[in-house]
């Protein structure tokens, strides 16, 4: 089995990385009832024995002594990995996982890639060296962080290169929160479309999110619970929003909720590839099957139950309103409509008591409302995993390659645009060394490259799929004999 | 005379484990109308073909476990060893960390040639263990990387270290809506190396096998346990020990045998000799009478032209090639595949 290693860079990634490793304990410890260090935890934990002192205290078999993340804390200012290091989860993290700086990037994506960059590359190194050498077999690396600030956005991207030179063989996955209209960064648009380029060239995939579907969840899901009209009452720790199992009326901090669900579905993607089932899917699998041309690697996530009722005994039917909601615009991490776009590739990960027959039946019954694309009819990569997570039956995580991601990045570009023609607040970025004028129309070529591609896939929605003219075979006298 | 199984990847091993549990619970199963003399010649040659025999009396099953991540394979050698009746050998299996990611080329190109050496090393041991080997018996699916890549390469390399030696290839035929979604391109790319490298394509379609589950067999709930179970007994029936032409109480000496006769793959041939059949008195798992049908017909040829046109068609807008190329699978081997798939296709519609 694999290993992968979290790293969390700025103030959005790292509250996200947070709520991860917490839900990943959990997890673990829900499942691995011996206290048994196996290969499931060793994929995102080392277990440690705390009483050496120095780098020689790991334990790879027998019970778990200590556990601490395989993971990277990047942030610029120190706040958020201050409060962290102060928190439930303070044991679990190193001290020497950690990069803070005190003065921030001042949401200036130049600030985080080119000032910061050079100024903790080779820290940077020396940290993402490090956690590499803890594992027996690295697999991928998990980045987290926002694209709208400036040290998640810019310091971020530029760890994104770092990763692709000293370790090619090894998987980027990024997760980016992307910014939403009412954004109140006003730079968000240029710090976005920067990172942008980075992302289309130095990640193998990328899970765009942005923030006002994460808020439209929680509001939704409040709604229901204080409504009264479920007429049952929702379990605690049920909610894939909640972390310390309390049921509050109100989220105080709707971000806390917000970051769970984004954990979840981190926690749900690698499932799989941690737990055994009786169709696997690895991490090396979901570039193989979603990315059919390298620059296309955006996927739409959505994830299913959001919550569970008290009522344990879920007949079929609420099995298949699973799949239902995953396909439903409630759902989704992203503002995007995939249904009246094209899909390139879609897969879908399944855990917990699902079988086969229940994955085919639902392939079926959703497949005539979906558009595929022509040369991939039944572009559909499924795993299922025997563990469900905490508290939960099954649950489905739906990825799709879907050209809905278009709308997204066209709507950046215009609000890029329209900052950038009156030169708005360009010189915040033009005075770091390092950047011209040149790096922002590279990226917005980049970009509109990208909207191409798409739109090239969307010319080709409604016209009636061809089967192309074969090789023609010559054959005379064929006998077919043994060896 | 005995088999060597190789069980390789997800697939192979899920159905190899199922496999071995079937044929040991027929061998001590309710013996039919033969007489007891008979059972016991029957339950010797058939555990003699699949399983060794240590000290403490466990028959150990003459496989080979081969899969590139560890997950399966321990699971599967645990449910073997928890069943108490047979378990796999000891050193009998090889793994990995990484996996294939669904790729043929990784399978075939990287990893095959990586750890040639150690996987052709076990299977030689198991072999060195029968005291007359007949052939070899090799399970993998062809959706996927492992068993359809590493799958391949280990097939050509057991015809170039045992050309003597039968081998017998057991694929999975994927849904024909994905499992996976390159699946037609490994499927390609596996049965084109195949035909140039197996004696026998046995062939299970998972929807044929889905449909035997809903239908005949009306489970609600089908999960893959079910699927290889069905399987697993239509496989274990297939080798049901049978009559050779001396006497009837000789067992047919070597299993595969029979599926080397050539009267099997000729391409027009009178009604007499259409049908071999094979017999025994003895009844095969819980059953009085069973019979089992193998063909060489046109049925493969939809499904297989069904693949072949999904594939060519994904082909033709370069999708997924790039990770192929970067494992060393080039266009060209691609189109070698298509041309001799079309040429099968062709043949077999000629008929």
């Amino acid at each position: 089995m694999t290993q992968s290693v979290v790293v969390q860079v700025g103030q959005c990634g790292n509250q996200i990385g947070c709520c991860f490793w917490d839900l990943a304990l959990r997890e673990h410890a829900a499942v691995n009832q011996k206290g048994i260090y196996d290969e499931a935890i060793s994929s995102f934990f080392r277990n440690v024995d705390t009483r050496v002192v120095g780098d020689g205290g790991s334990i790879s078999k027998g019970k778990i002594c200590s556990l601490k993340a395989r993971a990277v804390l990047i942030d610029m200012e120190e706040g958020v990995v201050n409060e962290i290091l102060q928190g439930p989860l303070r044991d679990v993290f190193d001290m020497n996982q950690l990069i803070t700086d005190i003065s921030g990037s001042g949401n200036n994506w130049a600030v985080g890639h080119k000032v910061f960059g050079s100024l903790y590359q080779d820290q940077l190194l020396e940290k993402l060296r490090k956690s590499a050498e803890h594992c027996d077999c690295l697999q991928c690396f998990f980045i987290i962080h926002s694209m709208g600030g400036g040290t998640g956005s810019g310091l971020g991207t530029f760890l994104l290169k770092m990763l692709e030179d000293e370790f090619p063989e090894v998987y980027r996955f990024v997760t980016s929160i992307y910014p939403s209209c009412e954004d109140d960064v006003i730079t968000s648009p240029y710090n976005s479309i920067l990172a942008m380029k980075e992302l289309n060239e130095h990640a193998d995939c990328v899970l765009p999110i942005d923030n006002q579907s994460l808020f439209d969840i929680i509001s939704k899901i409040d709604l229901m619970v204080n409504s009264g009209k479920l007429g049952t009452t929702v379990k605690p720790k049920s909610l894939v929003t909640s972390s310390s199992g309390a049921l509050k009326k109100c989220h105080k901090k709707p971000f806390d909720a917000m970051n769970n669900i984004v954990a979840n579905l981190l926690l749900n993607l690698t499932s799989s590839a941690r737990f055994e089932g009786s169709l696997n899917m690895d991490l090396n699998e979901i570039s193989m099957n979603l990315v059919p041309f390298p620059q296309l690697h955006y996927l739409v996530s959505s994830l299913t139950p959001l919550y569970t009722l008290a009522d344990v005994n879920i007949p079929p039917r609420r099995l298949d309103q699973m799949f239902s909601d995953a396909f439903s615009k409630d759902h989704q991490l992203l503002q995007a409509d995939p249904k009246h776009s094209l899909y390139l590739a879609c897969a879908l990960m399944v855990r917990g008591n699902v079988q086969i027959s229940d994955l085919r039946r639902n392939i079926e019954r959703l497949k005539p409302s979906l558009q595929f694309v022509s040369w991939n009819q039944e572009g559909w990569k499924t795993s299922l995993c025997s563990i469900p997570p905490v508290g939960h039956s099954h649950s489905l995580l739906a990825l799709a390659n879907n050209t809905c991601v278009k709308p997204t990045f066209m709507e950046l570009k215009e609000r890029f645009m329209r900052l950038y023609k009156k030169k708005a607040h360009l010189h915040h970025y033009l005075q770091v060394e390092g950047m011209e004028e040149s790096c922002f129309t590279e990226a917005v070529s980049s970009l509109s490259a990208l909207i191409q591609e798409y739109n090239q896939l969307d010319a080709t929605k409604n016209v009636p799929v061809q089967d192309l003219p074969r090789l023609s075979i010559a054959v005379c006298c064929f006998h077919w004999l043994p060896y | 005379m005995s088999i060597v199984t190789v069980q390789l990847g997800q697939c192979g091993n899920q159905i190899g484990f199922e496999v071995f549990d079937a044929l040991l619970r027929d061998s001590h199963s309710f013996q039919g109308l033969c007489s007891k003399r008979e059972n016991e010649a029957y339950q010797t040659s058939c555990k003699e073909r699949f399983f060794s025999e240590e000290e403490s009396g466990v028959p150990i099953a003459r496989a080979v476990l081969v899969d590139m991540e560890p997950k399966v394979i321990n699971q599967t050698l645990s449910k073997a060893a928890q069943s108490g009746r047979w378990k796999y050998g000891q050193h009998a299996c090889f793994c990995q960390k990484q996996g294939s990611g669904n790729n043929w080329a990784y399978g075939y190109s990287v990893h095959g040639p990586r750890h040639e050496e150690s996987i052709m090393n076990l299977i030689q041991k198991e072999v060195e263990k029968c005291d007359s080997f007949s052939g070899f018996f090799i399970i993998m699916s062809m959706a996927g990387g492992t068993g359809s890549g590493l799958g391949a390469f280990v097939t050509q390399n057991l015809q170039d270290q045992y050309p003597n030696s039968l081998k017998m290839n057991q694929i999975i035929w994927p849904y024909g809506t994905g499992e996976v979604i390159v699946q037609n391109y490994n499927s390609v790319l596996t049965l084109s190396h195949l035909y140039r490298s197996s004696d026998a394509l046995l062939v299970h379609e998972n929807d044929a096998v889905h449909k035997i589950c809903a239908k005949l067999m009306n489970i609600k709930q089908i999960s893959f346990s079910d699927i290889n179970q069905v399987l697993a007994h239509q496989l274990g029936s297939v080798f049901q020990p049978t009559y050779s032409a001396e006497s009837s109480f000789h067992y047919r000496r070597n299993p595969l045998e029979g599926f080397k006769d050539p009267a099997l793959y000729t391409s027009w041939l009178e009604p007499v000799h259409a049908f071999n059949v094979w017999k025994t008195q003895r009844a095969f798992s819980k059953y009085e009478k069973s019979a089992v049908l193998v063909s060489n017909s046109q049925f493969l040829v939809k499904p297989l032209d069904m693949i072949v046109k999904k594939a060519w068609n994904m082909f033709a807008s370069k999708a997924y090639i790039h990770q192929y190329t970067k494992c060393g699978i080039e266009e060209e081997d691609f189109l070698d595949s298509f041309t001799l798939l079309e040429q099968v296709i062709a043949s077999y519609c000629n008929l």
